[in-house]
């Protein structure tokens, strides 16, 4: 037996080992097996930080209450009591600051369109909401000409 | 724009994110890998088998399983969109993923088939280099070559008779070992698709073995289509050089013979493959009809309608069936016999295409539609990649991987060494 | 010399050793599923409540910063329309971004189908999110550990670890999975993990008028998505496909994908 024929073998032992420094420089130490198993737990531990300091862009009802009490209150009065105000207010991310000393208020007829084109779905809450047909209902005019989101009777067509 | 959305007409009812994420890419992977375990495949029955038929056309293929081993893991780098952390499949594999398993075995591979390589080649390394060496004043191309050929040898330089005794031995368990291999590295880019338990045209265990008995099949072609080429190359060669009165070691007749024997006898394991690959095929087809589970429906109009022709016409018919005739019909010729491999390797072709693009060709909701609209004319990198451009880039570089190795490993010559 | 013992060991060793990433033999994978210490986060959808305003999908995209524009979506709403001659039609356009405001179908390539209101036999609609499935064959597949569970049951994606290969898009049966156009990395719901992991509602459930969505902690007891779901009559998308999904849905019809 020649002993050459192991140089092949040589150098595949060496191009692991180069593959091996390699991975111990590139791969976290944070990485391995964690708490759910090698199937679904093999990851960067510190992966889960990164998500958690995801930054947060809609901030509730309550915190726009805190300083603007008064429309809280008149909202919760009101059928839209239930729609948060960031829905057409935008989020609350960075307000009140510098930056955002006011936010962008949507008062597109699309937007209240989202609930209010009525359709008889039978077995959908859609079909409880008071709706109206886009098309027949005053069509091409701003929602909010005459209705108050806050109060959406018909308080401002009289 | 989303990635995949260039490419992807969606019809009917589907779920937002669907696209064909999978493009031509992913269709050249398969075809690729199969090339290179088909090659070695023929290589080994000589090796192994000692099918004496088989030697001319066992080197060859053994350099072309090399150069395609290069080129394959050149599709799945393009379709990575973070393709600069393609390594991390070795630095943190993920074995439950088919794709990480399929990192390790396609390593194996290539070293197994690169120290065959070696084997059969090291007097040729040592003979060179030693004849380099002996040359006054190099130039700088020479002293390239003598530094390649000299770490080719990996510093042995024992080329005595017993040397060369065990070499040969080396090379017939490597070639043994190479076997199941080149068999698993393909059953796994089969199991990639046959466990993707959410893709009702995939889901099937007869996956892998479909997918190995096709690639057989599509290395045994290509290797006999270049062996032609390569063999009319030198006929070429040898008129033109009769016309120059220079002195040549073939004679025509010696060249012709021996092409058209080895072209007879490897159509056989082509023709024995082809008829497992196309029974697998079929008995899945009926399966699935037979049991009509609940995607049967859907399946049903993307087989028998949507992607008839590609399946029915193109695979089947044009690269299947009558490739199977031709090669039955007695008094085989060279040139059908092109005819037949080029129609073989088609028929391949469109299988892989019929499973990745037909798999994305039906919505999860088993009730929308799919259109993949290849890339013709790139109008950035992404379109160029995923398109016809990208797929020809893939399907040339084994090609020149194989000249650019040809001229460190002559691949058809009368002096024996070694293999 | 190695005994015959000692090669029957190596023998159990090396199958054992083999079969854990099957789960076969990985006693950590199966307890950590039943781990009752910290929360275990699930979803609660009522497609009775749901109206298809779509406004979870415009706060979901805010929130988790993906492009408006962008013809992908973390959530979305489907609408179901099943006639009385029992043809089912269904769609969601640009993932109900901006609601449902026409009573026509979306087939695609521009093309509409009108509803006969009159021969509606029933409608609704349907919130889609990541399952956050028990066994995320997502997770399964992805060759280089870039996506996986945390303890409280959340599939996350590591954007600096993802090669992009797409593979968990192509696992996943429910579809929630994409590549995200900027970071091009896969991307997929993750019940808004900095939110809930602050205390916070996900944003498609503070979103939500209708109370149509809601997460809750199954490991406690006092939850009130706990006790609906554990007293109540609910169901999951796609049982079949043995993931345990995580998503539980009240008024879920056959016709649902």
């Amino acid at each position: 037996m020649k002993l050459h024929v192991l140089r092949p073998l040589v150098t595949v032992i060496g191009i692991v080992s180069i593959i091996l420094v390699a991975r111990a420089l590139v791969v976290p130490d944070d990485f391995g097996v964690h708490e759910r198993g090698y199937m679904y737990g093999w990851h960067r531990k510190g992966n889960e930080e990164d998500w958690k300091k995801f930054k947060i862009k809609y901030r509730g009802a309550e915190y726009c209450g805190n300083c603007h009490e008064k429309k809280y209150q008149t909202i919760q009065r009101s059928p839209h009591a239930i729609i948060t105000c960031e829905n057409c207010h935008g989020p609350a991310i960075d307000h009140p600051s510098e930056d955002r000393p006011k936010l962008d208020i949507n008062k597109e007829r699309a937007h209240c369109l989202r609930c209010h084109t009525y359709f008889n779905y039978p077995t959908s809450g859609r079909r409880l909401i008071r709706g109206i047909d886009p098309e027949g209902h005053n069509s091409g005019i701003e929602c909010v000409m005459c209705h108050n989101p806050h109060s959406p009777g018909l308080g401002r067509a009289k | 724009m989303v990635h995949g959305e260039v490419w992807t007409l969606k019809e009917l009812f589907l779920f937002p994110n669907e696209y064909i994420y999978w493009s031509v890419q992913i269709v050249m992977y398969p075809f690729l890998t199969g090339l290179v375990a088909g090659a070695f495949v023929l290589s080994s029955l000589y090796h192994v088998f000692g099918v004496k038929e088989l030697k001319n056309i066992a080197r060859f293929s053994l350099v072309f399983s090399f150069a395609l081993l290069f080129a394959a893991p050149m599709p799945l780098v393009l379709h990575l969109l973070q393709p600069h952390r393609g390594a991390y499949v070795f630095f943190t594999p993920h074995f439950t993923s088919a794709i990480a398993a399929f990192g390790i075995v396609f390593f194996t591979y290539g070293a197994i088939v690169a120290s065959e390589i070696w084997f059969v080649y090291r007097k040729h390394f040592v003979d060179t280099a030693l004849r380099l060496r002996e040359i006054q004043d190099k130039t700088i191309w020479q002293w390239i070559s003598y530094l390649i050929f000299c770490s080719l040898t990996l510093g042995s330089y024992d080329v005595s008779e017993e040397a060369m005794k065990t070499d040969k031995k080396a090379i017939k368990v490597l070639a043994g070992v190479g076997i199941p291999v080149a068999a698993f590295l393909h059953g796994y880019a089969g199991f990639i698709f046959g466990s993707v338990k959410a893709n009702a045209l995939w889901m099937t265990p007869l996956m892998p073995v479909i997918f190995i008995m096709s690639a057989i099949v599509s290395g045994i072609a290509l290797c006999m289509l270049t062996y032609i080429v390569f063999l009319e190359f030198k006929k070429y060669r040898l008129t033109r050089a009769r016309a120059a009165q220079t002195p040549n070691t073939y004679t025509m007749e010696e060249i012709k013979g021996a092409e058209l024997n080895v072209i007879k006898m490897t159509s056989k394991y082509l023709l024995l493959f082809l008829v497992f690959a196309i029974s697998l095929e079929l008995l899945d087809l009926v399966f699935r009809g037979y049991t009509a589970v609940k995607s049967w429906d859907i399946l049903k109009s993307v087989i028998y309608e949507r992607d008839f022709v590609n399946i029915f016409i193109v695979q089947y018919g044009l690269g299947n069936a009558l490739p199977l005739i031709l090669f039955l019909i007695p008094g085989l010729t060279i040139r059908r016999a092109v005819v037949g491999l080029l129609l073989v390797l088609m028929g391949v072709f469109m299988m892989r295409w019929n499973v990745v693009i037909g798999g994305q060709a039906f919505s999860l909701t088993l009730s929308g539609y799919m259109h993949y609209a290849l890339p013709i004319i790139p109008t950035d990198y992404e379109t160029f990649k995923e398109g016809i451009g990208g797929a020809l880039l893939v399907m040339g570089l084994p090609f020149g991987l194989f000249w650019l190795f040809i001229k460190m490993f002559p691949v058809h010559g009368r002096t024996e060494e070694g293999g | 010399m190695i005994t015959r013992r000692d090669f029957l060991r190596y023998v159990v060793i090396g199958t054992a050793g083999a079969a854990a990433p099957l789960g076969l033999a990985n006693p950590a994978g199966v307890l950590a599923g039943k781990d009752l210490t910290g929360p275990r986060w699930v979803f609660l959808l009522d497609t009775f409540k749901c109206v298809g305003c779509g406004l979870c999908v415009k706060a979901c995209k805010t929130e988790n910063e993906i492009p408006y524009e962008a013809n992908v979506s973390r959530t979305w709403v489907e609408r179901y329309v099943i006639m009385k001659d029992g043809t089912v039609l269904a769609d969601t356009p640009k993932a109900a971004r901006d609601g449902f405001t026409r009573n026509v179908i979306d087939l695609g390539q521009g093309k509409t189908q009108a509803i006969v209101t009159e021969d509606i036999a029933k409608a609704f609609f349907v919130p889609k999110l990541c399952n956050q499935c028990e066994n995320p064959p997502c997770v399964q597949v992805c060759p280089v550990g870039a996506t996986y569970q945390t303890k409280d049951g959340v599939v996350l994606v590591d954007r600096k670890w993802c090669i992009g290969c797409g593979y968990c898009i192509m696992a996943c049966p429910y579809g929630v999975r994409f590549f995200h156009p900027v970071s091009h990395t896969a991307e997929k719901c993750n019940f808004c993990y900095h939110r809930i992991s602050a205390g916070l509602k996900p944003a498609c459930e503070l979103a939500c008028p209708f109370g149509a969505r809601r997460i809750g902690d199954i490991n406690d007891p006092d939850d009130e998505v706990t006790r609906i779901i554990k007293d109540g009559r609910v169901s999951v998308l796609r049982a079949e496909y043995g993931t345990n999904p995580r998503n539980y849905y009240i008024g879920l019809s056959e016709e649902v994908r």
